[in-house]
């Protein structure tokens, strides 16, 4: 049964639709991204599920009882906001104590309680920081355990990793899934980073212009993205131009000088798209796309190329394998399995 | 080129010159011989003698006549302080939660007044309730609300609330400015933690605009406790406050040495008051504010 259930929920600023027909079970302990470019709809999603927006039309259930109307000072969640919203004029043990004094804990249980939330967070002996004292990384760790020492059913996070630098960020991204294993707390993240929600997530909500794309887990939505949006979003795609033709009494993909055998399915024109990590250098074959190396980067652990084929300009990722890899100017043959390509056909768009 | 060697940085200094001049000139100069005014000698027919003496001072400290004057001053001015602070805080947070277009046009109203005379102000108070004749007076005499008339000119009640009015958007312009620096989403992590909207409001927001209080509260008590156009309106000559009680000794006993006296002392008063406690203010929010 779903823990979470938001159902056709729409949400309308004046005449603009900032969230259309959201509808998402999550299941308890499982963490959820909402993912999608900004002013997509994620955090006014998230702030109807903690109640500081009421949607327009829909349901939001959690444990089959209606959250909406309940009010947000009862509806038990924590949430991180992206700006951290610490208390400014109360400490780091402050701060977390304070939603433990409003659910009138005594102070002995509640000083162990900021202690644990404190250690848990690694933030051990920084209890009597100001926050404007402290880094951004450790900001980010009061507000997690401000949000988390209340022991909510649904733990809101939103963006709450962009204002750090990309190294701290990666480091918070372990530590975050690592506590969210530990505690089991049910966690809806927001953010545009596509990497961070592939990292954290259990299943990944891809969202465009206020409208549910695809829902996933990161494998299926990067693999098999449903929508041209997905593909694009979720990292580099090459697309090539294609047509499915019966020929000599078969179906054929045609791309290029290309002529592949070609799934079940309709003739007509279609879009190849593939990953540039699963494209790669063949020999001179007659059925292999034909093209010229433009540039090649060398990213450490793999090359960047980029090339220009006979269906347009073309993306290559190669491990860095120790294999020779073509130089820049050098003509090139481009290859891939059948299995790791999409095609979508024309007037498909999402 | 020249031979001589120019001052290191000649340019900063020579364009600060005129402002200094003019400085030196309308505030130093007229404020040491105002010190010195307060040491000189007058008599009833001598008029004032450029001599040493303490006698303004030894009178200003053993009469009580003096006392008073300066505990009024400062009780009104209090008083006053306190009552913007009450109105003013909330009126500013009220102004913040505004939407788009109300939040500029009562900004305007709140700030527009600072724009009319004090002295036009005051006197509109002075209409209302004016004795017999005041309008708002008439009026609730003649509904039968009150049988006399609510007493308000010469009475510190009516200066307290004259001066009020008159400094209220000092005290709001401050309060808002410390909200401005309030980050926009702290209430709803204060009500997703469970608290209520007035825990909020005790526990979050008063808080953290406290300093803007305070400082708005520094800035509207000097003013009060100096002000001279709104004590002479309401308290007029029955009601003296020391800045009223300076401009009589100058300019209707003609006594100029007591004046002076009077009016060095209220100075010196007032800026230790607000040098002191502004220093207070910022040792007690240097921890958690910039
Ligand atoms: N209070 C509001 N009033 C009017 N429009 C809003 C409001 N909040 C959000 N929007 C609009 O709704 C859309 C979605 O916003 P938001 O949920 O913040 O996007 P995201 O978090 O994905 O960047 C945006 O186009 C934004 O301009
Ligand atoms: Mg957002």
């Amino acid at each position: 049964m779903a823990f979470l259930a938001l159902d056709h929920v729409n949400k309308r600023f004046g005449d603009h639709i900032a969230v259309e027909d959201f509808t998402l079970s999550v299941k308890k302990g499982e963490f959820i991204s909402l993912l999608g470019p900004s002013g997509c709809g994620k955090t006014t999603t998230l702030q109807m599920i903690a109640g500081f927006v009421d949607p327009t039309a829909g349901s939001i259930h959690l444990e089959g009882r209606d959250l909406l109307s309940t009010k947000p000072a009862q509806r038990g969640l924590g949430i991180v906001f992206q700006s951290y919203a610490l208390f400014p004029h109360m400490t780091a043990s402050e701060n977390i104590a304070f939603g433990l004094e409003m659910r009138g804990i005594a102070r002995a249980e509640r000083e162990g309680k900021v202690r644990d939330a404190l250690a848990m967070v690694g933030l051990d002996g920084y209890g009597d920081r100001y926050p404007r004292r402290m880094s951004g990384g450790q900001q980010q760790r009061v507000a997690l355990a401000r949000a988390l020492v209340i022991k909510p059913d649904v733990l809101l996070l939103d963006e709450p990793l962009s204002n750090l630098d990309a190294k701290l960020r990666e480091d918070m991204q372990i530590e975050l899934r690592q506590i969210q294993r530990n505690l089991g707390t049910t966690t809806v993240l927001v953010t545009h980073d596509q990497t961070e929600a592939m990292a954290l997530s259990d299943r990944i909500v891809v969202m465009s212009k206020g409208r549910i794309e695809q829902i996933g887990t990161p494998q299926e939505t990067y693999e098999r993205p449903a929508s041209a949006f997905v593909s694009q979003f979720l990292g580099k795609t090459n697309e090539f131009p294609a047509e499915i033709r019966l020929s000599d009494g078969a179906q054929k993909l045609i791309f290029g000088s290309c002529e592949w055998q070609a799934p079940a399915g309709p003739s007509g024109p279609v879009t190849v798209t593939v990953r540039p990590e699963k494209v790669g250098f063949a020999s001179p074959k007659s059925d292999s796309l034909k093209g010229r190396v433009v540039s090649r980067i060398f990213q450490g652990n793999h090359w960047l190329f980029q090339c220009e084929t006979e269906c347009g300009p073309a993306i290559v990722v190669r491990q860095n394998n120790g294999e020779p890899q073509p130089e820049e100017g050098e003509t090139v043959s481009l290859i891939w399995r059948k299995d790791d390509m999409g095609l979508r056909r024309a007037g498909e768009s999402r | 080129m020249s031979a001589a060697a120019p001052a290191r940085y000649p340019v900063p200094w020579k364009l600060l010159l005129p402002a200094l001049m003019l400085f030196i000139a309308v505030v130093l100069i007229p404020l040491a011989m105002t010190i010195m005014l307060s040491f000189h000698k007058w008599g009833q027919y001598t008029g004032i003698e450029p001599v040493f003496i303490l006698e303004n001072w030894r009178e200003i400290w053993s009469d009580s006549y003096f006392h008073e004057m300066f505990l009024r001053t400062f009780r009104i001015a209090v008083a006053a302080t306190l009552l913007t602070a009450i109105c003013g805080a909330p009126e500013a947070y009220i102004l913040n939660r505004m939407r788009a277009p109300w939040k500029g046009i009562f900004l305007l109203i709140i700030l527009g007044p600072l724009l009319i005379s004090v002295v036009a102000r005051t006197l509109g108070w002075a209409l209302l309730f004016g004795g017999q004749n005041g309008i708002a007076n008439k009026a609730l005499m003649s509904i039968g609300l009150i049988d006399t008339p609510i007493p308000f000119m010469f009475t510190e009640t009516g200066v307290i609330i004259a001066l009020a009015h008159v400094m209220m958007p000092f005290m709001v312009l401050s309060v808002w400015a410390a909200l401005q620096r309030v980050d926009p989403q702290i209430e709803n992590a204060a009500m997703s933690l469970g608290a209520g909207p007035l825990t909020i409001i005790r526990r979050i927001i008063l808080p953290q605009i406290m300093p803007g209080i305070l400082s708005g509260g520094i800035i509207v008590f000097s003013l009060c406790a100096s002000a001279f156009a709104t004590p002479a309106i309401i308290g007029g000559r029955r009601l003296k406050v020391a800045a009223t009680l300076a401009y009589d000794e100058f300019l209707n006993t003609l006594n100029w040495p007591l004046g002076a006296a009077v009016a060095v002392l209220l100075l010196m008063a007032i800026v230790l008051i607000v040098v002191s406690s502004n220093a207070l203010i910022e040792r007690r929010y240097a921890e958690a504010f910039r």
